[in-house]
C-alpha cells in the first residue's frame, strides 16, 4: 500500500466520507421563487388557452352562442359576488370532503385486506383494477334507483369511483415492497403490529398518496357528474348551476362554472403534488417522477 | 496457518453450534438441497469467516443462526446470545436519518426514549459518523451506509454479529478503512463474528478461521486458521500466500462440479 495504514482509521475515513458525498445541493430557493418557478407555466398555459379563445371567438365559430372571453370573465366576476355561486361551492365541497373521507377508509381497508391476504389479492385484485376502468357516469343511475335523488347518491358515486384508486395504490405499494427491508426488520425484533407501523406503513406511504391523488381526480369526476343529475331542491351545487346553465343555454354562465370547477380540480392536485414532492425527497426518490 | 483441529479448545464455549443442519428449499423433484448437513461451531469472541463458491448456501445459513428461518433438519444454537444480521446492501430504512435507523432496533425491544438517544450518540461515533446523525440513506455513500447499518446491528446489544459479503459492493479503499473499524469494534466489543464472503483474501484479512463450504448443497469441506498477526493486509505475502492456498482448494472443488 503507498501510505502507511494508521492504527484508528479515524483520519482517513473522514476524509474519505468528504471525497465521497456527493456534492452539496444547490441551496433551497426562497418561497416566492420557487412558487413562482412552478407558477409561470401555469400562467403561460392559461394565457395560451385565452388566446386560443379569443381567436375561436373571432373567427365566427357558432357566433351568437359561444361567447368570447370579454363577455365570460365579467360574468364570473359577477357569479363570484353572488351569494349561490358560495353556496353552490360550499355544498359541492362538503360531499367531495366526506366523499373522498369515506373512500379513503374504505379504500385503505379494502387495500390493506386484499394486499395482506393471498386469496383474496388473486380474487379481488383484478376486480378493482376492473372497477378503475369504469367511466364514473355509469354509477349514476345506480345509485339514484339504490338511493334516490339524495346526498347519499352523489358521495356513493364517489365512493365507487374513488375508492378502487386509493385501495389499488397501497396494493402497488405493498407489491413493491422491498424483501430485504422486511427482512431488516424482522432482524431487529420487528413483529407484526410493530413491522406494519414501522416498515411496511412508511414502505408503502408513496404508492399510496399517488393512489389518494389518482382517487382525488376520479372522485371529483364522478361528484360532478353525479351533481349534474342529481337535482336536490333548495340545494344549489356547482353541478346544479352547471346544468341551469345548460337549462337556459347561458352559455357564459356554463364556461363560468367550468373554469371554477377547473380551478378546484388544480388547486387540490398542487396540493397532492406538493406532499408527493415533499416525501420523494425523504425517500431519495425525488428524480424519478412517477407520472401517476 | 494450517487446518488445525485443536482450535476450538482454545476458546471457552460455544457461541454459535451449528449441528448437522440440513436445508431443502421446495419438494419432489424441484427441491433444491442448499445445505446437506453442515456442523460448525464458533466459539465467544472468535471471527469465523464462511466462504464458498456461488449456490453454497451461505446466505440461507445466516438466515438460519439469526431465526429467519427453520432448518430441514438438524440443530442450531445461540445460546442466549443477540444475534444481528448485515446485509451486503445497507437495508437501512430510506425514510429515516442515520440516527433514526441506529435507534430503530431499540424501539423494537422497547429501551426507554432518554437511553435510546444516549446510545445511538456512541454507537455513532463508534462508526465514526456522528457528523452525519441527520442525513438521510441516500445522502450517504456506501460505505457510510455500511457504517450505519453496523451501528444498527450493533444497536441490539449484539454479542453475535452474522454479515452477509458486508463490504462487497464497496470500492477497494473503502473496504479496507472498513476492515479496520470493523476489527475495532469486534475487539473493543468481544464480538463473535461469522462473516461470509466470496473474497479469499478479505476472509484471510479478517477471520481467525476460515472455513469452506462446496456448492451444491452446501457442505463444509475444508477448514484454514489463521494465525498470522492482527492487523493483517490484504495485499500482505502471508494473506496472499494462504488466499493462493484456499483458491486451489475452492478451484478442485469447482473442477469437480464440472466433471
Amino acid at each position: 500500500m503507498a501510505v502507511e495504514t494508521p492504527r484508528e482509521p479515524a483520519a482517513a475515513l473522514a476524509g474519505l466520507d468528504q471525497l465521497e458525498l456527493a456534492p452539496p445541493q444547490q441551496a433551497r430557493r426562497h418561497v416566492l421563487a420557487r412558487i413562482w418557478v412552478t407558477a409561470w407555466p401555469k400562467l403561460l398555459a392559461l394565457v395560451l388557452a385565452l388566446a386560443i379563445w379569443q381567436l375561436v371567438y373571432l373567427s365566427g365559430f357558432k357566433s351568437g352562442i359561444l361567447p368570447g372571453p370579454a363577455a365570460t370573465l365579467p360574468d364570473l366576476w359577477h357569479q363570484l359576488h353572488t351569494a349561490q355561486l358560495w353556496q353552490a361551492l360550499g355544498t359541492t365541497l362538503r360531499r367531495a370532503v366526506i366523499g373522498f373521507a369515506l373512500a379513503l377508509v374504505i379504500g385503505t381497508v379494502v387495500g390493506a385486506l386484499v394486499s395482506r391476504i393471498r386469496p383474496l389479492r388473486a380474487a379481488v385484485g383484478s376486480l378493482i383494477t376492473a372497477l378503475q376502468t369504469l367511466p364514473s357516469i355509469v354509477w349514476v343511475p345506480f345509485a339514484i334507483i339504490l338511493f334516490g335523488a339524495t346526498t347519499q347518491a352523489i358521495l356513493f358515486v364517489i365512493v365507487m369511483t374513488a375508492a378502487p384508486a386509493i385501495a389499488n395504490g397501497l396494493i402497488a405499494g405493498a407489491d413493491y415492497l422491498p424483501p430485504l427491508l422486511l427482512r431488516a426488520g424482522r432482524t431487529m425484533g420487528l413483529r407484526r403490529v410493530s413491522l406494519y407501523r414501522h416498515v411496511i406503513m412508511p414502505a408503502t406511504l408513496p404508492a399510496f398518496v399517488g393512489g389518494l391523488k389518482q382517487g382525488w381526480a376520479f372522485g371529483w369526476h364522478g361528484l360532478i357528474a353525479g351533481e349534474v343529475v342529481v337535482i336536490i331542491l333548495g340545494q344549489p351545487s356547482l353541478g346544479v348551476l352547471l346544468s341551469n346553465d345548460q337549462d337556459q343555454a347561458d352559455m357564459a354562465g356554463a364556461i363560468s362554472i367550468i373554469l371554477m370547477i377547473l380551478a378546484i380540480g388544480i388547486a387540490v392536485d398542487l396540493l397532492f403534488n406538493v406532499v408527493n414532492g415533499r416525501i420523494r425527497r425523504r425517500w431519495g426518490v425525488a428524480d424519478t417522477s412517477s407520472g401517476a | 496457518m494450517t487446518t488445525d483441529p485443536g482450535l476450538d479448545e482454545t476458546r471457552a464455549g460455544t457461541a454459535i453450534r451449528i449441528d448437522e443442519v440440513s436445508k431443502t428449499f421446495g419438494r419432489g423433484d424441484t427441491a433444491l438441497v442448499a445445505l446437506d448437513r453442515v456442523s460448525l461451531s464458533v466459539a465467544p469472541g472468535e471471527f469465523v469467516c464462511l466462504i464458498g463458491a456461488s449456490g453454497c448456501g451461505k446466505s440461507t445459513l445466516l438466515s438460519l443462526v439469526a431465526g429467519l428461518d427453520a432448518p430441514t433438519s438438524g440443530e442450531l444454537s445461540t445460546g442466549d446470545r443477540r444475534v444481528a444480521l448485515m446485509f451486503q446492501e445497507s437495508a437501512l430504512f430510506p425514510w429515516l436519518t442515520a440516527a433514526k435507523n441506529v435507534e430503530m432496533p431499540m424501539r423494537a425491544s422497547g429501551v426507554p426514549r432518554g437511553e435510546r438517544q444516549q446510545r445511538v450518540a456512541e454507537l455513532l461515533d463508534l462508526v465514526q459518523l456522528s457528523a452525519f446523525a441527520g442525513k438521510r440513506p441516500h445522502e450517504l455513500s456506501g460505505g457510510m451506509r455500511q457504517r450505519v447499518a453496523l451501528a444498527r446491528a450493533l444497536a441490539q446489544d449484539t454479542d453475535v454479529l452474522l454479515m452477509d459479503e458486508p463490504f462487497g459492493a464497496l470500492d477497494a479503499m473503502t473496504r479496507d478503512l472498513l476492515h479496520e473499524v470493523l476489527e475495532g469494534i469486534w475487539r473493543r466489543r468481544q464480538l463473535t463474528i461469522l462473516f461470509v464472503t466470496h473474497e479469499v483474501r478479505e476472509a484471510v484479512r479478517l477471520g481467525d478461521r476460515v472455513v469452506l463450504l462446496s456448492s451444491r448443497p452446501g457442505r463444509v469441506i475444508g477448514e484454514f486458521g489463521v494465525d498470522f498477526e492482527r492487523p493483517r493486509g490484504m495485499d500482505s505475502a502471508e494473506t496472499v500466500g494462504l488466499a493462493i492456498r484456499i483458491k486451489d482448494r475452492l478451484r478442485e472443488e469447482i473442477v469437480r462440479h464440472g466433471r
